[in-house]
């Protein structure tokens, strides 16, 4: 008996621990997570954690000290760049390890190993899409340049040397949760992350949805509905500048009338598409609009609103260089700030860099595909998507000298995809160096030197905004872009000869640019960099309103300030709201209306366009506004039956204002009578009435509580996020902040003999979300505060500001 | 005094082994004292998980208060779907005194069963 029950208990004992030691039962491991001496409690940083530190490292030259400042932001001072570098791959992986793999293990198309077979439609789409591929190509050109191989190698040893010094215990929170090991890191997954950039900034088309309306609408109509240039635009070159012709005549193909612009054909395949509002606000303004007579530059990228953020603020500074900015764990170099000289800063220049070609195979078998008029071999590359908790996924992906098959018979997931192949051209693809750009401009002493870096940025497309102590400013439109015909690329392609290739890449220095214009500055907010006089198709895919307002009020404003760059950033009045609220207003009588209606109409007509978090009436006439749109287009759009694009709201509201009484979408189709659009807006106020009701029953009528701006974890999970933020701003102003969508990162240098910087963040320091570190910044950031930038001088080691001192040293070999 | 003494001596027979060994090694802690130190059943079992919960439950505790319970807001959430620290460090005790209290009760069993022989 005694037996038998010690087996039982011993039984029980053992069934405890394996339940609580999986997740065969559990959802998690709950014995080794909860343990205090091993789980999830080993990350719970003490508040006044201790980080200073004596290392010491075989594969250092020198010594090297980093200093950690009141908010953990690291000052390195090394004597060389490869110590300099190695540092910042040890810092990045202590503080951002977790973050940095992910990221990588996204870019390459490696997330169903960690989270399970719900993954493999996004794995497949970035395998397909050849990422891996992009990421070696541009390896390869890295590996080329000594300076930048050898920056690459000592960061990615760095970053290696943290690893090897984990623990299980001392493992990332993610990693204990998630039930995973960090890997090795390597050059490629450093190249992976910056094509995952180029991805998120370059990778937008909707060539399928385009070739959809195409074929749907008429001609007229498809010009109406997708104009390439838009009434409220102020170019990013001034209008009337004049450009050279174009480097060489294009060739329209003589089959484009018949076969591309006319031929009718529509698919249903819907493509994971980055954030279509990914953009950011850049300027400098010259001394001569400055109180302090020297210029100031301003940055704010718009990207995702993550924790761990994407940036990570950082100094290196070494006998050659020293440079201050915020850095992307996962790659080394300062990516955007300053240094003693100049500073720098970017936003998307939103070109259409990715096209559709459709290609013919000769049989099932996709190992011949047709072109020129003969048979051509394809290679294929298969792709071991590994899965967790299950047998690999195999996919083979055949490449054509166009690109990688991205869709064909083998990836229809839920899409309908014919019987038809599809391969993508994407600039992403071509071999360049563009981590050396950063590399160059951290050390950059003048114009000249600016201009060489930028030169090897080719994907992603990026407006580079520049000024410098000597007094220059200047903004670059800088990539290498393909030189389109119109409507190239807008559709899908002919791929079966080189007709419809991109025939050449327009000349760097053609490039639009300005430099120490008269206005005295320069700026972007992902507006068309030039008007139509430009001798090179630019697309339809630009937000005009950011960059019209940005305009408008600095070239009202002298005597300028940080202070007043600071509020311009932060400032929430909404353009379009001025130019599109009045139009709604207008044609809502307000006799028609019942007292529930007449409330928020009310609302409406008091609203002062700006998108404050208690605004009521921005809530008002966003919700009236996308009711209007569908109003509009729904109709149609749905009775096409296929995936259209969306016309832009400058397209809508350009129309109403111009009273182009031949555009034919007011009319709503289901219904017998013909509606006008006094009819619509009426209608679409109505419609909206019960929905305001609704939020303003849950507290939800001001605006940032119907915005509900959030700071969301990489692996989306809630708890370890920063959510119901109380931010104003929105789409179309310049505090660009949407729901989980915004300035990632703030930025403000005067060029003053003593830099004067400012700059915030959404996110903290730390990638620990156990560490006071992790989202420390994110209460400023929300009320438009910023910190000012301390750019340390050796002398200042022993002063106040230093909380920690890390001390790294060479160690025997 | 048994009681007292085999409760510590667990506790800080798992510490140290937590220190090198696998969180379960509470088990094997919880096991060998019981074995060695003969207690009734069911008081050996309340040895057993009362050393782990209070071993746990203090250390989380304690590292919890350090970090101003920045880090067991979080994970309560997470796992608890309750922002509620103080669950956390039970359910943490919890789950450590229960694994160790059914060793225990097995340790006391396995001596019974060896004087007898």
């Amino acid at each position: 008996m005694r037996f038998f029950l010690m087996t039982l208990f011993a039984a029980i004992t053992v069934a405890l621990i394996v339940i609580l030691n999986s997740t065969s039962v559990l959802p998690a491991p709950l014995g080794k997570l909860m343990s205090p001496q091993h789980g999830v409690w080993q990350n719970a940083d003490p508040f006044d954690m201790d980080y200073n530190a004596t290392l010491s490292f075989t594969q250092l030259k020198d010594k090297a000290s980093v200093y950690l400042d009141e908010r953990l932001v690291p000052h390195i001072f090394a004597q060389n760049d490869e110590d300099a570098f190695f540092i910042q791959g040890y810092l990045h992986a202590k503080f951002r390890l977790w973050q940095m793999e992910f990221q990588a293990r996204a870019a390459s198309g490696r997330l169903s190993e960690i989270v399970g077979e719900q993954a493999i439609s996004y794995d497949r789409d970035k395998r397909r899409l050849g990422m891996v591929y992009a990421a070696e190509n541009s390896l390869k050109e890295l590996e080329k340049d000594p300076a930048v191989h050898a920056a690459y190698d000592s960061y990615t040893a760095g970053v290696n040397t943290y690893i090897a010094s984990l623990t299980d215990r001392s493992m990332p929170l993610e990693y204990k949760i998630m039930g995973y090991k960090p890997e090795k890191w390597n050059n490629l997954k450093s190249a992976l992350f910056l094509k995952f950039m180029s991805l998120d900034l370059a990778g937008f088309e909707n060539d399928f949805e385009m070739t959809n309306a195409k074929s749907i609408f008429s001609k007229d109509q498809f010009e109406k509905l997708f104009p390439i240039a838009m009434d409220s635009l102020d170019p990013i070159i001034p209008k009337g500048t004049s450009f050279d012709p174009p480097a060489a005549e294009l060739k329209i193909p003589v089959t484009a009338d018949s076969l591309y612009f006319n031929y009718k054909s529509t698919n249903h395949i819907t493509e994971q598409k980055p954030d279509k509002d990914n953009g950011s606000n850049n300027w400098a303004v010259s001394g001569t609009k400055t109180q302090s007579g020297y210029p100031i530059l301003c940055n704010d990228p718009h990207l995702g609103l993550n924790l761990p953020s994407l940036w990570y603020e950082i100094q290196i500074h070494t006998p050659e260089y020293n440079a201050y900015g915020v850095s992307f764990p996962g790659a080394p170099c300062v990516i955007i700030g300053f240094n003693d000289s100049i500073a720098f800063g970017f936003t998307n220049a939103m070109r259409d860099v990715r096209d559709y070609y459709e290609v013919k195979f000769k049989d099932e078998s996709r190992k011949e595909y047709w072109f020129d008029s003969a048979w051509h071999p394809t290679t294929f590359r298969i792709e071991k998507i590994a899965v967790k908790g299950q047998p690999d996924y195999l996919d083979t992906v055949a490449y054509t000298h166009i690109g990688p098959v991205m869709y064909d018979k083998s990836y229809t997931g839920n899409r309908n995809t014919g019987n038809k192949n599809y391969a993508v051209r994407w600039k992403a693809h071509d071999p360049s160096n563009d981590g050396k750009a950063f590399y160059m401009l951290d050390r950059a002493k003048n114009y000249e030197d600016y201009l060489e870096a930028i030169k090897n940025l080719h994907t992603p497309g990026q407006n580079c905004v520049f000024s410098s102590k000597a007094g220059d400013i200047a903004i670059w439109a800088q990539g290498e872009f393909p030189a389109k015909w119109r409507r190239q690329g807008d559709f899908i392609m002919e791929g079966n000869n080189s007709d419809y290739f991109w025939q050449y890449q327009i000349p760097q220095a053609e490039n639009p640019h300005q430099v120490n214009p008269e206005r005295g500055f320069v700026s972007s907010a992902n507006q068309l960099p030039t008007d139509t006089t430009y001798p090179y198709y630019l697309g339809g895919n630009y937000p005009p309103y950011r960059g019209f307002e940005i305009n408008r009020r600095l070239r009202a404003m002298q005597q300028i300030t940080p202070d007043d760059m600071m509020k311009l950033q932060t400032d929430n009045y909404n353009i379009f709201g001025e130019i599109a609220a009045p139009e709604l207003v207008s044609r809502i009588h307000e006799a028609t209306l019942d007292p529930t209606e007449r409330k928020y109409f009310q609302m409406l007509k008091d609203w002062d366009y700006i998108n404050a978090p208690n605004s009521t009436g921005c809530t008002v006439f966003v919700n009236v506004w996308d009711e209007f749109e569908k109003g509009v287009f729904s109709d149609e759009f749905d009775a096409s039956g296929v995936k259209l694009p969306w016309p832009h709201e400058s397209t809508l509201i350009d129309i109403i204002k111009r009273k182009d009484s031949s555009f034919k979408f007011f009319d709503d189709i289901t219904t017998p009578e013909t509606e006008t659009l006094e009819d619509i807006v009426l209608r679409s106020f109505k419609k909206t009435v019960p929905t305001l009701v609704d939020l303003e029953k849950n507290n939800k009528l001001e605006w940032a509580k119907f915005k509900d701006t959030k700071v969301l974890h990489l692996a989306r999970l809630d708890a370890l996020s920063s959510l119901h933020l109380d931010n104003g701003g929105g789409e179309h102003v310049i505090n660009a902040t949407k729901a989980q969508h915004g300035p990632s990162w703030r930025m403000v240098v005067q060029m003053s003999p003593e830099t004067e910087a400012y700059g915030v963040y959404p996110g903290g320091q730390s990638g620990n979300p156990g560490s006071r570190y992790y989202d420390n910044f994110v209460s400023h950031w929300t009320k438009g505060e910023y910190y000012r930038l301390w750019v340390m001088k050796q002398e200042d080691a022993a002063g106040s500001m230093v909380k920690y001192k890390m001390e790294f040293s060479p160690s025997a070999k | 005094m048994k009681f007292i003494s085999s409760l510590l001596l667990i506790a800080l027979l798992s510490y140290v082994l937590g220190m090198f060994l696998p969180w379960w090694t509470i088990a094997i802690a919880a096991f060998v004292v019981c074995w060695l130190i003969p207690q009734r059943g069911f008081v050996s079992f309340l040895t057993g998980f009362l050393a782990i919960f209070l071993l746990w439950g203090i250390m989380s505790f304690m590292i919890s208060a350090a970090n101003h319970d920045i880090l067991a807001h979080r994970v309560s959430e997470l796992i608890l779907k309750k922002d509620n620290p103080t669950m956390l460090i039970l359910l943490t005790g919890l789950l450590g005194g229960l694994v160790a209290g059914f060793a225990a009760l097995s340790g006391s069993f396995a001596h019974k069963k060896l004087k007898k022989r």
